[in-house]
């Protein structure tokens, strides 16, 4: 009898710290990714990197026999110009979807479309980067008589493509987390859902809508299949939306299989895959805390 | 009044959670086989005293006890398990809760947590714990049936047979009646007079007709202190000790 | 007073302006009560222009989609078939089928799911039934949502910085699916979160006052209860594993691997592998001379495969929702 009970206690407790262990794993797993894609690269950061160099120059030579250099700043601009064009695409578009499915919408054209957005986001990376490759290169060919279609505004596109889901899901979720109250006052005053939605619910809403907007940067500057296939391999600085360019993350994808490990340019690709690391953290992190800001109001 | 044995001993008993003071030091004894009822106005801690007895504070985050509360002479807080603690003390809550499982499952949860596999002990126990809910005539030929697709009074009634599934010692309800139709309130009512020669009961109720009517003894609480506890005789006499009693005894206020 | 539509002809004046013998809008009539005045027209007019307008974003997102899913199945037709999915390629991966492209990416999704899911679970029961409201809980949760964000690419590095180098298993389908798991975690565990507080809390204070304890509760009803929720997750869990490239790339998807057509068990825990998503990345960039038909084909594959998995993942959510038990 006695035993039987001491038995239920300690079972009891095990499977709690079991339980307990498996929770603490995501914190694991996160540190870990981090220390293991650092470790890689750690001692060429405190050796022979010149940091200054890393971040402000062009000229991104690693595997040059002679003179090698690890200039990042072409790939950040890269990475930037080809962002910056998908949020201009994908926000405008991605909020106005958000607001249609949200504010115009009857219950099963909202369900129909909620479906069709989920499917979008299931698209893999690879088949948009094959889209990019195929499609819309021979498009921006066609319609702009351009050399070759693997530009910035291929990615550009595509990128906005994988990014609406995001912006749309999330910010319909700020739209409906807007008590009923704030609708229902402002039509009694004879407000048209236009006005409703411009001068009430997207100010109520711009916390979360910022954070879906955030989350879809994040989205488009982690992006690695897609603009490795749809961006062309010009390392530069690209001058108009025609220009071929090089992200970060495909500059990693494209050269980590050549590179021979333990290499100097082997280490300076894990301490690009830091600051891409960094990059998406912080962002994450702005991201939660502004949503967080809205919970406790 | 001759007593039994104390059931329970509760001495010096404050609780605080959410940053209120629930209960201020209450001291009280339950004595085997009688019905205790505790009446009082909302958020006295009647509930509080409840869950502190069996141990389910520990559910509310935040929550701090102080004080002794013994049951059977031993401290609740030095037992060597609190599920064995829990079995022996059967809890009714106000809102009548069927598992999302059969009626039978719902009866035989509790048995089988505690390690009872035999069907044939897990049949006679479902069985039993029907009858003394007074609800077995109703639902013998559906046991296989979803537990919540019963109505509220029902539900109400299979909440109390799983309350006395595990074979408790004492069993406390609080305020069972308030989302229960007054027949079945009366069915409740005439298994608690049934049961009280078994075991020991503590009703904590708003309906000071309903004290009256089953308590032995009743204790009135109010804002976290004990205010009085005696017999019926005195509690709803004329001239009990304390002149807050008469007040909400006789519906002055609460 | 007379009803408003029988008096009121400045809506859709046309048709009742006929019934009427009125061949003109009558003039506004400032004096009813519910006459329609200009700056009313005004609005309307402004109502519905901003319906169209975010009609047309919605659309133009959705009908470009379509047009161009369309346009890959147009251009896979001459090699869709069963052979294509039951045959090896050949000739160089210039033609034949994706067989052991398609078997590894089975092996690889399996693996990843038969590690992460436990985990999932476990850490989203954590999260809804044991953990308090602190600090701490709070950093979990970020953590989570962190996972969730890291790029795929750097989630490569990490498989191979940890488990090729460090763990020394090298390029292999272990590697590669030990990745995968991690990185689609949070898929599991915020499904499984939502399930597990889908379940009122009447219930787990019902069992634990007959004595049951936390994970007798837990098993016997809230898991129970939780399924539809964690099916969803497992459910979009394969389908994310299914389409990444970037994090088997480097971790145990290779270029070629000869396997034998029709063996379900060719690929050994330590070997390496095809994978589909790699496959389709390979042949529309790393292989000249290499008919249309077979990339799109195979695009249209890991489309349609990743799109059905979904689609039965929403299916499964409908039906399920129609069986509450409560």
């Amino acid at each position: 009898m006695i035993n039987r009970h001491r038995l239920e206690m300690l079972s009891e407790a095990i499977i709690e710290l079991v339980i307990r262990f498996c929770g603490v794993s995501a914190i694991i797993f996160v540190f870990g990714i981090f220390f293991f894609v650092f470790r890689e690269g750690a001692d060429f950061l405190f050796t022979k990197l010149d940091l200054v160099e890393f971040f402000t120059s062009t000229a991104w030579y690693p595997s040059s026999v002679s003179h090698k250099r690890y200039g990042v700043l072409a790939l950040i601009a890269g990475t930037g110009s080809v962002t910056v064009l998908a949020m201009v695409i994908a926000v405008p578009f991605g909020l106005g979807t958000a607001i249609f499915v949200s504010e115009f919408s009857g219950p099963k054209l909202k369900d129909t479309f909620k479906i069709i957005i989920e499917l979008l986001a299931a698209i893999p990376s690879v088949v948009w980067g094959f889209i990019g490759l195929t499609v819309i290169n021979e498009l921006i060919i066609s319609l702009f008589n351009a050399p070759i279609g693997l530009t910035v505004l291929n990615s550009g596109i595509i990128l906005a493509l994988m990014s609406v889901p995001i912006i749309v899901s999330i910010g319909e979720d700020a739209l409906k987390a807007v008590p009923d109250y704030y609708r229902e006052a402002a039509e009694a005053l004879g407000a048209t859902r236009w006005q409703i939605i411009y001068r009430v619910l997207l100010p109520a809403a711009k916390n979360g809508l910022l954070a879906a907007v955030l989350l879809g940067v994040g989205r488009a500057v982690g992006e690695t299949m897609a603009v490795l296939m749809a961006t062309g391999h010009a390392i530069k600085i690209p001058h108009s939306v025609l220009d071929s360019v090089r992200t970060l993350t495909a500059t990693i994808a494209a050269e980590l299989g050549e590179a021979p490990v333990n290499s100097d340019h082997y280490k300076v690709l894990f301490l690009i895959g830091v600051l891409l690391f960094t990059i998406t953290f912080v962002m994450n992190l702005t991201a939660d805390l502004i949503v967080k800001g809205i919970r406790q109001k | 009044m001759q007593h039994n044995e104390k059931k329970i001993e509760i001495a010096n008993l404050k609780v605080t959670y959410g940053g209120k003071e629930a209960l201020k030091g209450i001291a009280l004894d339950v004595y085997e086989n009688e019905i205790l009822s505790i009446i009082g106005p909302a958020q006295s801690g009647k509930t509080t005293l409840l869950k502190v007895i069996n141990r389910t504070i520990e559910f509310i985050p935040g929550a701090k006890v102080e004080g002794v509360v013994k049951v059977d002479g031993e401290n609740v807080m030095d037992v060597k398990s609190v599920y064995q603690l829990r079995r022996k003390i059967g809890m009714v809550f106000p809102m009548p809760v069927g598992l999302p499982l059969s009626i039978y499952d719902n009866v035989a949860f509790a048995p089988r947590a505690a390690g009872i596999r035999n069907r044939a002990e897990l049949n006679q126990t479902v069985e039993r714990c029907l009858r003394q809910a007074a609800l077995w005539d109703e639902v013998k030929d559906r046991l296989d049936s979803l537990g919540t697709r019963l109505s509220g009074g029902q539900q109400q009634r299979l909440t109390i047979a799983r309350a006395l599934s595990h074979q408790p010692e004492i069993l406390c309800l609080d305020e069972f009646s308030i989302a229960v139709d007054p027949v079945t309130t009366m069915r409740i009512e005439d298994v608690l007079k049934e049961l009280r020669s078994q075991i020991t009961i503590i009703l904590v109720t708003n309906l000071v007709q309903q004290a009256r009517r089953l308590g032995d003894r009743t204790a009135f609480l109010f804002n976290g202190e004990l205010i009085e506890i005696d017999s019926n005789e005195v509690i709803f006499s004329d001239s009990p000790k304390n002149r807050m009693t008469y007040d909400y005894v006789i519906g002055n206020f609460g | 007073m007379r009803h408003q539509k029988e008096t009121d002809t400045s809506y859709n004046p046309g048709w009742l302006a006929k019934d009427t013998g009125c061949s003109q809008k009558p003039a506004p009539q400032n004096n009813s009560l519910f006459g329609e005045t200009p700056f009313d027209r005004k609005k309307r007019r402004t109502e519905t222009l901003a319906k169209s307008v975010f009609l047309l974003m919605t659309l133009l997102i959705i009908f470009p989609l379509i047009a161009i899913i369309c346009h890959l199945f147009y251009e896979a037709l001459p090699v869709l078939s069963i052979d294509f999915l039951l045959k090896n390629p050949t000739r160089g991966m210039s033609a034949g089928g994706i067989w052991s492209a398609l078997l590894g990416t089975i092996y690889l999704v399996m693996i990843s799911l038969l590690v992460s899911t436990p985990i999932g679970v476990l850490a989203a029961v954590y999260l809804n039934e044991y953990a308090r409201e602190n600090w701490f809980t709070r950093i979990i949760n970020l953590a989570v949502v962190n996972l969730a964000g890291v790029p795929s690419i750097v989630h490569a590095l990490f498989g191979v910085g940890a488990f090729v180098l460090f763990a020394g298993m090298g390029r292999c389908i272990l590697s590669a699916s030990l990745t995968l798991a991690i990185m689609t975690l949070p898929v599991i565990i915020a499904a499984t979160k939502e399930a597990l507080g889908a379940v009122p809390m009447a219930f787990r204070e019902a069992c634990w006052n007959v004595g049951a304890t936390r994970w007798q509760t837990i098993r016997r009803i809230v898991l129970p209860n939780s399924i539809s929720g964690i099916l969803t997750g497992i459910i979009l869990q394969v389908s994310r594993a299914a389409g990444e490239t970037a994090p088997i790339m480097f971790t145990g998807a290779v270029f070629y691997k000869a396997i034998k057509e029709g063996d379900l068990f060719a690929y050994g825990l330590f070997d390496q592998c095809m994978a589909l998503s790699m496959h389709l990345f390979t042949i529309s960039t790393q292989v000249p001379g290499v008919p249309k038909a077979i990339p799109y084909g195979t695009a249209v594959v890991l489309l349609g495969t990743v799109l059905l998995v979904n689609m039965l993942a929403i299916v499964l959510r409908v039906y399920l929702r129609s069986r509450k038990k409560w």
